[in-house]
């Protein structure tokens, strides 16, 4: 297996040779360099790092549902079209980040079982549902949206297998966002109920994407050593900010409104402001209490279930052929 | 043209001018046909099909539609998130082929106003005993063995189809099968592999992969079936007459069975009847979930 050759989980180090890794990944992060598989990490870096890209795999698979549910109720051939595409393009990021995941020492089996336990986060925002056709443009266009601004940066993370999975992602999540736009837009200049439809959904969407940065900069704990490490490059404050300035300017050429009247440039600081987010609800969907966790659980172990007895006759017939390969072989 | 298909796995056989290098999952610009080229192409008038070659486009055009529909389903739900992407792929590859068949068999049905039907027209404005799809293409997902199942026999006909469609007197018939057989090549593979992995997995995958193909196969006889239309269509060339098909099919499937250590099943036949618009209870609800959302919004833009 190619992701155990990339391991570098440690085996028992001497106390000199922790100080020469130490001094060699302090070196690396000063000079902004990359980290690599192989390298000596700290303990506390590999732990974060996987958090981090584990969580942000299953973000993916489970982000995959919610727009999966109009799959088959998309209103024209050529948006069913473009939909599957996408939907299928979140399995594929789901995957390489698995992989990066791997070369920190963890198999995806075991991500998965963690996900299903429950044991492991993905992104609250999945836990809304996609009640309309519009919801396709509004999460395209302020899920993906945010998702890019938060993970263009990434793709400078200190560690290397990661910011290159985020390159690739990076440029399909910016199509994504582009045909979220799009489904907007010929919403916004269509039918008065196709409209409205576009309206509403951007209601709905516009707080709980600005949540997905995270809690304020005053509320985020892990924020400063992921900084530090080169893992995390701007606040969530900072990009939060960056988000809403963004949209501002694109609602106006959608002619859709953002549902908050507070949104204003702030001479002073020179950024963007937005109206109070309701992060008593953050902390409930983050604590399970969303309109869809349960939901979105439900279907992914059913999933994982079901697909049980598929995966054990691929790899009750891999281990047969290799061992008739193995018989010729010596034969 | 070649009209046997020598074994499986030459993908190049009877493909004039095309792409071995191509992938069915990327987008190869200059090479592949698009639907909006077709679209582009009826609407300046450049090509219409006659009443005989539309009515044949929208078969076959029904039958990867309904086939896609089926497919869209499993993505999110699949055992493997590399069969996510895998049945993902191949219900893209059908809704590509769905697109430019409807699109073109539009261009030889007129609406009131006078000009071409469009492929959502024919897909959202159409009743159940407007569809030429055969039955084959509608039977329930099932279980993954009997989706397997499903797109092993899909695969292997449409091979054989587009094979030799690539041959047609009708231009734009021979440019999409052109396309398209490529593609399906990639779904033989895809299929045939799993029956041998099911078949020779587990006792449990065994059990499920020959109830799969007993489920299918009752439907296999009505896809090489001839009628008068197919008939005028293979005499003018435009079109291959289906039961010209059978004798590849019959042998390529067999040899993978017999690798698989799987009999043919020994089922008795359905009567069948897509080509006339004669459904099984399935294909309702499978028009009723992709249709709703149009029909509440009639003559929107999407």
């Amino acid at each position: 297996m190619a992701a155990q050759n990339l391991q570098s989980v440690p085996a028992e180090l001497t106390p000199e040779e922790d100080a020469a890794g130490q001094a060699h990944f302090d070196r690396i992060i000063a000079e902004d360099s990359r980290i690599e598989p192989r390298d000596w990490m700290p303990a506390a870096y590999r732990k974060t790092l996987l958090r981090q890209i584990s969580q942000h795999a299953h973000s993916e698979i489970i982000g995959m549902q919610p727009e999966a549910n109009w799959i088959t109720r998309a209103p024209s051939l050529k948006r069913k079209a473009i939909l599957m595409a996408k939907v299928q393009d979140e399995a594929g990021h789901g995957l390489y980040l698995y992989s990066a995941a791997e070369t920190l020492g963890q198999t995806r089996d075991k991500m998965m079982d963690d996900l299903i336990a429950g044991k492991a986060r993905y992104s609250s925002i999945f836990n809304y549902p996609a009640l309309s056709w519009a919801d396709m443009g509004a999460i395209g266009w302020l899920v993906d949206g945010a998702a890019i601004c938060n993970q263009v940066p990434l793709c400078r993370a200190s560690y290397g297998p990661y910011g290159r999975a985020m390159v690739r992602i990076c440029k399909e999540e910016s199509f994504h966002q582009r045909q979220g736009f799009e489904i907007l837009l010929e919403l916004s200049n269509g039918t008065p109920e196709q409209k409205q439809m576009a309206q509403d959904a951007v209601n709905r969407w516009y707080a709980p994407a600005l949540m997905m940065f995270g809690p304020p900069d005053d509320d985020s704990p892990n924020s400063k050593q992921s900084m530090a490490w080169n893992i995390k490059r701007f606040s969530n404050d900072e990009l939060r900010s960056r988000f809403v300035g963004m949209m501002v300017e694109q609602v106006r050429v959608l002619g859709l409104t953002l549902p908050d009247d507070q949104v204003r440039f702030n001479e002073d600081t020179k950024k963007w402001e937005h109206g109070p987010l309701d992060w008593h609800e953050f902390q409930e969907v983050l604590a399970g209490r969303g309109p869809c966790n349960a939901q979105r659980l439900e279907r992914r172990r059913a999933a994982h279930d079901d697909g049980a007895w598929v995966r054990e006759a691929a790899a009750a017939y891999a281990a047969k052929q290799s061992a008739k390969q193995q018989k010729e072989y010596a034969a | 043209m070649s009209t046997h298909t020598e074994g499986h796995g030459d993908i190049s056989t009877g493909v004039a001018g095309g792409d071995s290098n191509a992938s069915a999952t990327r987008i190869t610009p200059g090479n592949a046909l698009r639907p909006e080229d077709i679209a582009l192409e009826v609407k300046t008038g450049l090509v219409k099909p006659s009443e005989d070659v539309a009515e044949y486009a929208l078969r076959l055009g029904d039958d990867a539609l309904i086939l896609a529909q089926r497919l869209g389903h499993w993505i999110s739900r699949a055992p493997e998130l590399e069969e996510d992407i895998a049945l993902g792929n191949i219900a893209l590859d059908q809704l590509g082929h769905a697109r430019s068949f409807l699109t073109y068999a539009g261009a030889g049905m007129l609406k009131e106003d006078g000009t071409a039907k469009s492929e959502d027209d024919l897909a959202y404005f159409r009743r159940e005993h407007e569809f030429r799809s055969v039955q084959l293409f509608e039977q329930p997902n099932g279980d993954f063995a009997a989706t397997i199942a499903r797109q092993f026999v899909v695969s292997y006909y449409q091979y054989e189809l587009y094979r030799r469609l690539t041959d047609s007197t009708d231009a734009t018939l021979a440019a999409i099968a052109a396309k398209a057989v490529k593609e399906v090549d990639y779904h033989r593979d895809h299929s045939s592999q799993w029956i041998l992995r099911l078949a020779g997995g587990t006792e449990e995958s065994r059990t499920r992969m020959i109830h799969g193909l007993r489920l299918m196969w009752p439907y296999v006889g009505e896809l090489f079936r001839d009628d008068e239309l197919t008939q005028r269509l293979a005499e003018a060339g435009a079109a291959v007459a289906p039961s010209s098909l059978r004798e590849d099919f019959d042998r390529l499937t067999a040899e993978v069975l017999a690798e698989a250590e799987l009999e043919v099943p020994d089922v008795p036949a359905a009567p069948g009847g897509g080509r006339q618009g004669k459904h099984s209870e399935h294909l309702g609800y499978i028009l009723a979930e992709m249709q709703v959302l149009a029909r509440e919004h009639p003559g929107a833009s999407w």
